[in-house]
């Protein structure tokens, strides 16, 4: 309960801060409203920026998440997740960041659309890929409602139930986003990501005090065979490994972070934000997926141990199981509390508190999104349809602050009424959407020969691959074994269903999904029609 | 400073693409593969501690591009950018 009413002043004071930024909007607004609001005036510095912009990009998954699929898969987790992202994204910063930021001051922009839209002089294209965009941003919205209302349950010890939990994040992140707008997110998620990468730091100290020092828990998980796999990667296939390295180029295509990557005040706060991105995926992912593996050596766990039993009991019994029974081991197996479980046991009380309050900063990117959302819907279709030359800038931020709070509702109604995992399994297709829309990024700001033909069959691609995997996945049972082929060719099998997902050659399909994006971007543009030369030539001015 | 123009690039850009692409291939760690050792720090396993490495020389590799491939003809106007 302690850690609950911790959880219970940092909501307060999140709250605060957003309630700060708007008085504080108050009185910056000026002829600008919309650009204030939206876009916090473009004018964020170089602190806010870089923490802000780190905060955005991390979910409930880069704690939770990483130290839950560590403790059942192990060290693999780093590899596939944070050091690729650590190389990856950074890199989309400063390619595509950089000339996202200079467009959308130098036009006037606010979200990817509107440049996509001048750009290829489109309408209905730039309006299909707002709906992709939309639609694929969804399930992280969800996660993020789930998550809050989970761990306000977990750390309350069930005092609060779930669809209370839910309630009260919902309305926090309502308010700050309604009132504080992009000022009030990102002084909030610079406040989140403090708090969280200190986070790390901290529980790998008291965590490993309490455990009797990391040497002694590798050491008996080495001599142990069932966990000394865990602290290599051999159970993961070098193709699946190489495809997550794909992964991470859906940063740049998430609306919330192309948007924000327009809120820079100067360019050159693009700089610390590049070096530093990998040092702060270092910070926290590293003890987090660290403290997941070593979880397993926690054998004075009453809760570790179980989780153990139903793993074992997974990999020798589950070809057997009825379906229902299948479900509840692999709940019971499942490693998403881990952190929380040896917080509360080598913790003292109030730094159990203290450290719940920075896994709630974590689960609580919802925020993010769905003001990037709201900036979508009031930019790419409010806007765009001519109602905010009609009513006004203030009619455009009204619509926005309306449509936040009708989103936020809509996503709290159904994760109350949805299972969870299904928004998990959302995510999995959104993250390979995301990616795969990354060559009209690069085609829009690097390549002159770029059309909008060549933007619309590459959303067409994404959007038909996202719905085909999806439905591939629900129409085939997932086997408990080895993966079962549905289509091969020449003695190679081309499409797999596997225990996880779904396998293309052996890769995750985010990687041909991004290739074929790339190639029909290319080769599309070749032979259709070029925008005309008074806007190439704005994009791309001659040089002398 | 090299100067990314907007269709190509210069032998120094190909060079920084060059070895960006190598340092992306050195993710793919296959020797590391089904070992753990050497434990670094007597508790961190090889494959874990590799990736540690690489993120740090992921920013490393960030901060030389930040100074010799910064694109600062974005931080100009498009009549500075003419050079008018």
């Amino acid at each position: 309960m302690t850690a609950a009413i911790f959880v219970g002043v940092y909501l307060m004071a999140v709250l605060y801060i957003g309630i700060f930024a708007f008085r504080r909007a108050g009185h910056r607004a000026g002829g600008h409203a919309a650009e204030d609001f939206f876009l916090a005036g473009r004018s964020i510095g170089g602190f806010v920026f870089l923490f802000s912009l780190f905060g955005t990009h991390m979910t409930a998954f880069a704690i939770l998440g990483s130290s839950g699929h560590a403790f059942s898969n192990g060290i693999v987790t780093y590899g596939l997740m944070a050091s690729s992202s650590a190389l990856i994204v950074p890199l989309l910063l400063l390619t595509l960041g950089t000339r996202l930021w200079s467009v959308g001051r130098r036009f006037g922009h606010f979200t990817p659309v509107q440049i996509f839209r001048d750009r290829w002089e489109c309408n209905h294209t730039g309006t299909l890929i707002f709906l992709l965009q939309a639609t694929l941003l969804l399930p992280y919205i969800l996660i993020g409602m789930i998550g809050g209302g989970t761990v306000l349950r977990t750390l309350s010890g069930g005092t609060i139930p779930y669809w209370a939990g839910s309630a009260l994040v919902a309305m926090v992140i309502m308010s700050y986003v309604i009132f504080g707008g992009m000022r009030g997110t990102a002084w909030v998620n610079t406040f989140q990501t403090l708090l969280f990468l200190s986070f790390g730091a901290v529980a790998v100290v008291v965590i490993g005090r309490g455990m009797g020092g990391f040497e002694q828990a590798v050491t008996s998980m080495l001599a142990d065979p069932m966990l000394s796999p865990l602290l290599t990667r051999e159970r993961i296939p070098t193709a699946v490994f190489f495809s997550y390295t794909f992964m991470p180029l859906s940063a740049i295509a998430f609306p919330h972070i192309s948007i924000f990557c327009m809120t820079a005040k100067k360019m050159t706060q693009f700089k610390r934000t590049v070096i530093l991105y990998p040092v702060c995926i270092l910070l926290i992912w590293l003890p987090c997926v660290f403290l997941g593996v070593a979880a397993n050596s926690a054998k004075d766990i009453p809760q570790i141990r179980e989780k153990q039993s139903a793993r074992a009991l997974l990999a020798s019994e589950a070809g057997r199981m009825p379906p229902e029974t299948l479900r509840q081991v692999r709940a019971r197996a499942s490693g998403d509390d881990v952190l929380v479980l040896l917080l509360n046991h080598y913790a003292p009380v109030w730094l159990a508190g203290l450290l719940g309050a920075g896994i709630m900063a974590a689960v609580m990117a919802s925020d993010s999104q769905i003001l990037a959302l709201s900036t979508m819907f009031t930019e790419d279709i409010f806007a765009w349809y001519g109602h905010a030359e009609r009513h006004g800038e203030q009619a455009q931020i009204l619509t926005g602050r309306i449509f936040i709070f009708v989103v936020t509702a809509l996503a709290y109604i159904i994760a109350l009424r949805v299972p969870a995992g299904i928004f998990e399994l959302a995510g999995q297709y959104a993250f390979a959407g995301f990616s795969a829309l990354v060559p009209l990024f690069a085609g829009a700001l690097y390549w002159r020969g770029s059309t909008k033909l060549g933007a619309l069959a590459s959303t067409l691609w994404v959007l038909a691959t996202v719905l085909g995997i999806a439905w591939f996945q629900v129409a085939t049972p997932a086997p408990q074994g080895p993966p079962v082929t549905y289509l091969s060719l020449g003695g190679v099998a081309l499409l797999q269903r596997t225990a996880t997902g779904t396998a293309v050659a052996g890769f995750l399909p985010v990687l041909p999904m991004t290739v074929v994006s790339a190639l029909l971007m290319f080769c599309v543009s070749l032979v259709t029609p070029k925008p005309s030369l008074a806007t190439i030539g704005r994009y791309f001015p001659e040089r002398p | 400073m090299v100067t990314f123009t907007h269709n190509t690039m210069d032998a120094r850009g190909a060079l920084l693409a060059a070895l960006t692409l190598i340092l992306f291939l050195l993710h793919q760690d296959y020797w590391n593969w089904r070992t753990a050792y050497p434990l670094i720090f007597g508790y961190l396993p090889i494959g874990l501690a590799y990736h540690a490495m690489y993120t740090i020389g992921a920013a490393v590799w960030m901060a030389v591009l930040v100074k010799v491939a910064w694109p600062s003809q974005l931080d100009k106007s498009p009549d500075e950018e003419r050079g008018a």
